[in-house]
């Protein structure tokens, strides 16, 4: 007993003493307040560190943040979890930025904390990967939706003449934009013109390179007549390429989906993947930028049909999602080729 | 006839009193924030030390139970799994029509299942550590979780649910209040009933314990049992936090919390280690990930300085203090270099 | 007599061999292009690597250590060695490879000191490491990453060049299994290892190098680690900042589930390749046997706790058979 007391009174001592200094040494800086003093801040939060293509849309967002004269906060997790997302999140409210860009890593977990954010007047929307329409006022989409899934299936059509196996090698089971796409390609495939095409296995390389490489050689091995793989992921794609190269299976198995093109430079010189399509994630970074500060300004309010300018991407207008929310289109999917991919594949 | 009482503890003094791990632990925390403070002007503010924790109290109720765990000289990484199987439960429960308050008590059932399952596995198969059986089980459970969820999220809670993880008694956030009180109820169960004296023998030498009549199956399952429940008590937070959950929740969680347990001073070769330790280092990490966050520092600048601090404390203690963790094989040679063979002595 | 002494002992790992077995049997049931060449070509080449990890590992092991670090080892040994062979585009891949081999080693002698010379206990060692290390390659990629058309094909062909028709990881892991065989059963050195894991205070007192063999057994830890990151990024072609993140627990996996005593001082090789074959078998042919792929984690779960299971009861009958045959 005699011991605890002692303990609990130094206790006591040492943070009567420390506290004070403490606050002695914040003492005289500005405390809370909205966008006090210098630029008023705009954060765009992405999904995991370490990953280029968010370093890159990360980027465009910074420029176009610059460029309005305003300053940028770029925050990715270590983890690509939601919780840690949560984490950043209430960060950043706390520093009372003006606007969120939010690349989600899941659809519905940050619905509580966004709307918390939205609750002391900061504008949330989200970037590439949305959320649900409940936690944003607009979602940026690098390219609809449908059309990306469209897209995918006619270039699978195209490569395996006509007919045949084909199947999809996603990242994650649970990614939300992966099995959106995926909606629409099932959806695509149901119409009578690709009635010979089969879809005969979805797998998941949850965006781990081995584990992707093993579902690929998987696929391969379970289905001896496959002809296109559709990897709508940069690192299922790559991967895919790299076993059908190693294979030599090159002209036999074609693959295509969306990819870097510098991952891809390789299998699109050999010829493993004739050609594939995606987005300069600097541009979507880039229009993010510009929505925030016209969210903030009052142009626009994410309703359907309300315009704003962004920037050297010129005008663009907010029409109605699949998800019931509204969104914004940076425009159609990139495709890459043999012709181009010398280019850009130094770009990103 | 005069009544002596026995001195079983160590002369007190000044210097054995400051010199521990804990006083390490409680400068560190106050340099932590002395550091926030000057980096950042919205630390310094009592929503900061009220309502931060929200962010961080989840995982830390696991980082209870794992304090005994460890010092019972085991390990339990199936505990992410855990919390994600019970909220997947859950939700998929009262989705399919079971009343919220029926349930939330599922999920802690089920929670306490995992953890009875873990302890019954280690008593049954003594050969096998608890390393082998809880990455079975974590693979498992997470497994189970996925079979029953698949790729969808399961959510859409009543609206008093979002009160557990976010909500406040006045201005003291409910969760904080919860935590504390479970963490009173494991210091007490550690350092003051014969249940935690028995845990420490057990880490310290469990043969021992075991010929000294202390029933050491129905304490790994209890300890597990306990583990799971508290894992329990995560996921409810948790799910109220995220307002939905899906299989691949908590993913991560285990390391964190051995991390902060092992930063509490609990040493993984079983048998030490005080509750006060792992508590600080919550608050520790907590308030340090949050104050660099509120500047902003990178993720990876982030990993780097937990993993120096992690390393550094140690490296204190160890080099200048000796502590307890310096092996004293050296010392033991020694002495029995010293010793005089018994079969020497005159008769 | 002595005879079907030492035959009881070779079948410690009995069990487990048997469940591989019985598992080969319903995958190849499953699917019939289980067993072929191509694919059994596929899995060693995709299970060296785990297979050259869990050498160093197993000795990390019998030694009462532990090593979380090596995942982080392989990303920034694979960044490394990468971004050389980016920039340099004319290197060997011999070069390549010892670069790698030492930027993993010098991990492991980091690690060593601290387990070793300052007394950390190796699971906050290696944590704190993996952090640090895990952040450090960050910095030193810049957070970019080294793609295919970056790499010589040189470099490349580290992983898929072939001698004799197997492909090269499969060559080097069988080479380091060998070599550690030798190395850890009849070479002093490596049963001091055991001793040290056994009973330190013992080992210390008969005159055994303690520390330094814990060193040096992270410091290989560490070198195996190093060559594991170069096949990677070679096999793969790039190299990322988050690779390789959680490779740890498979490694450890594997190193456990082959027997390898988690309390040191006991594991055998033969057990130690059991373990990483079942693991590459689970990784590996999962996707193969036409399951839905949310059952897929929930079985491999299933087959890991039965395989360590059947092992320990087929130990338990072999002790009891033992004594029964020792009965007077």
């Amino acid at each position: 007993m005699r011991k605890f007391l002692i303990r609990a009174a130094v206790i006591t001592a040492i943070m009567a003493i420390a506290l004070p200094v403490a606050l002695f040494a914040s003492g005289g800086k500005e405390q809370g307040g909205g966008a006090a003093g210098g630029a008023a801040k705009y954060a765009i939060v992405f999904k995991n560190t370490g990953n280029p293509y968010g370093d890159r849309q990360m980027g465009g967002f910074k420029a176009g943040i610059e460029e309005q004269g305003f300053q940028a906060i770029l925050r990715a997790p270590d983890q690509p979890t939601a919780e840690a997302q949560i984490q950043i999140l209430e960060q950043l409210i706390s520093q009372k930025v003006a606007a969120i860009c939010i690349v989600g890593n899941d659809k519905d977990a940050l619905q509580p904390v966004l709307t918390k954010a939205m609750g002391q007047g900061i504008k949330v929307f989200s970037l590439d990967s949305g959320v649900n329409p409940q936690s944003r006022l607009v979602h940026v989409n690098q390219a609809d939706s449908e059309k990306i899934g469209t897209t995918l299936i006619e270039a699978a059509y195209d490569m395996s003449g006509g007919s045949g196996d084909i199947a999809i090698l996603s990242a994650t089971s649970q990614a939300t934009n992966q099995n959106l796409w995926i909606d629409f390609m099932k959806k695509t495939l149901a119409q009578p013109k690709y009635a010979n095409l089969h879809l005969v296995k979805i797998a998941y390389g949850d965006d781990i390179r081995d584990k992707s490489v093993s579902e690929a050689e998987g696929l391969l091995q379970s289905f001896p007549n496959l002809k296109v793989i559709i990897a709508p992921t940069t690192v299922g794609i790559a991967a895919a390429g790299k076993v059908l190269t190693d294979k030599g299976l090159g002209g036999k198995v074609f693959l295509t989906g969306l990819g870097l093109p510098s991952e891809m430079a390789t299998y699109i010189e050999n010829g493993v993947c004739p050609y594939m399509f995606l987005w300069n994630p600097i541009d979507v970074g880039y229009l993010g930028a510009y929505t925030a500060t016209a969210l903030v300004t009052g142009k626009i309010t994410g309703k359907v049909g309300e315009k704003f300018t962004a920037g050297r991407l010129g005008e663009k207008v907010i029409t109605q999602a699949p998800d019931g929310g509204t969104e914004v289109l940076l425009g159609p999917p990139f495709k890459f080729d043999k012709n181009n991919i010398e280019d850009w594949k130094k770009v990103y | 006839m005069v009544e002596r009482s026995i001195r079983v503890e160590r002369q007190w003094s000044w210097r054995t009193f400051l010199f521990q791990w804990e006083w390490l632990l409680v400068l560190i925390f106050i340099a932590v924030n002395v550091v926030n403070s000057t980096l950042s002007p919205y630390y310094f503010t009592a929503d900061t030390f009220l309502q931060t924790p929200m962010t961080f109290l989840d995982m830390s109720f696991l980082v209870l139970p794992m304090t005994m765990v460890i010092i019972l000289g085991n390990i339990d990484i199936s505990v992410g799994s855990t919390v994600a199987l019970s909220a997947v439960v859950m939700a998929v429960a009262y989705n399919a029509g079971l009343p919220m308050v029926l349930a939330v008590v599922l999920c802690l059932l089920v929670a306490s299942a995992c953890g009875f399952l873990n302890g019954l596995l280690m008593t049954k198969f003594k050969e096998l550590s608890s390393v082998i059986v809880t990455l079975a089980t974590m693979i498992i459970y997470r497994g189970i979780a996925y079979v029953i969820l698949q790729d969808q999220a399961a959510g859409k809670f009543p609206k008093w649910y979002s009160a557990l993880g976010w909500g406040s008694i006045g201005k003291v956030p409910l969760i904080l209040i919860v935590f504390a009180v479970c963490a009173v109820v494991f210091g007490l169960l550690l350092h003051k009933t014969s249940f935690g004296r028995k845990i420490y023998g057990m880490g310290s030498n469990l043969t021992a314990s075991r010929y000294s009549g202390v029933n050491t199956d129905s304490i790994i399952v209890i300890v597990s049992v306990l583990t799971g429940l508290m894992a329990g008590f995560t996921a409810l937070f948790l799910t109220s936090r995220m307002g939905s959950t899906r299989p691949n929740v908590a993913q991560g969680y285990e390391l964190s919390v051995i991390a902060m347990v092992v930063l509490g001073g609990v040493s993984t070769s079983g048998g030490k280690g005080r509750i006060a330790g792992p508590l600080l280092a919550i608050f520790i990490i907590g308030f340090l990930n949050y104050g660099l966050g509120l500047v902003n520092v990178q993720a990876q600048v982030l990993l780097i300085i937990v993993g120096l601090l992690l390393i550094l404390s140690v490296l204190v203690l160890n080099v200048r203090f000796g502590g307890r963790y310096k092996r004293s094989v050296p010392g033991a040679a020694k002495k029995l270099a010293t010793q005089e063979h018994p079969s020497e002595k005159s008769p | 007599m002595r005879r079907s002494a030492s035959f009881t002992e070779s079948f410690r790992e009995l069990g487990l061999l048997v469940f591989i077995i019985v598992i080969c049997a319903i995958f190849q049931i499953r699917n019939r292009n289980f067993l072929t060449l191509e694919n059994i070509q596929d899995l060693l080449t995709n299970t060296a690597i785990l297979s050259i990890m869990s050498v160093g590992m197993m000795m990390v092991i019998l030694t009462r250590g532990i090593d979380l670090s090596v995942g982080s080892t392989v990303a920034i040994a694979g960044m490394v060695s990468a971004l050389t062979v980016q920039f340099f585009r004319g290197i060997s891949p011999v070069v390549s490879v010892v670069e790698a081999v030492a930027v993993g080693t010098v991990v492991g002698v980091l690690n060593g000191l601290l387990v070793a010379r300052f007394n950390v206990l190796p699971i906050i060692a290696t944590l704190g490491t993996m952090n640090v290390i895990r952040g450090l390659t960050y910095v030193v990629s810049g957070g970019a990453w080294v793609s295919s058309y970056q790499m010589s094909r040189g470099f490349k062909e580290i992983a898929t060049g072939e001698l004799l028709g197997v492909s090269n990881p499969i060559i080097m892991a069988v080479v380091i299994n060998v070599l550690f065989f030798y190395f850890i059963n009849h070479m002093r050195t490596g049963r001091q290892i055991y001793a040290v894991g056994s009973n330190p205070e013992a080992a210390d007192i008969s005159g055994i190098p303690r520390r330094r063999i814990v060193w040096l057994v992270y410091t290989l830890m560490g070198a195996l680690s190093g060559l594991g990151g170069v096949i990677w990024v070679a096999k793969f072609a790039s190299a990322q900042s988050d690779t390789a993140t959680g490779f740890e627990l498979s490694v450890i996996a594997a190193t456990v589930l082959g027997g390898v005593s988690i309390a040191g001082g006991s594991g055998k090789v033969s057990g130690l390749i059991l373990g990483t074959i079942l693991l590459g078998i689970l990784n590996n042919a999962l996707p193969l046997i036409n399951v839905s792929p949310f059952w897929q984690q929930a079985i491999q779960g299933v087959v890991i706790l039965a395989a360590v299971l059947t092992n320990v009861l087929v130990k338990r009958n072999n002790q009891r058979f033992a004594l029964r045959r020792r009965a007077i």
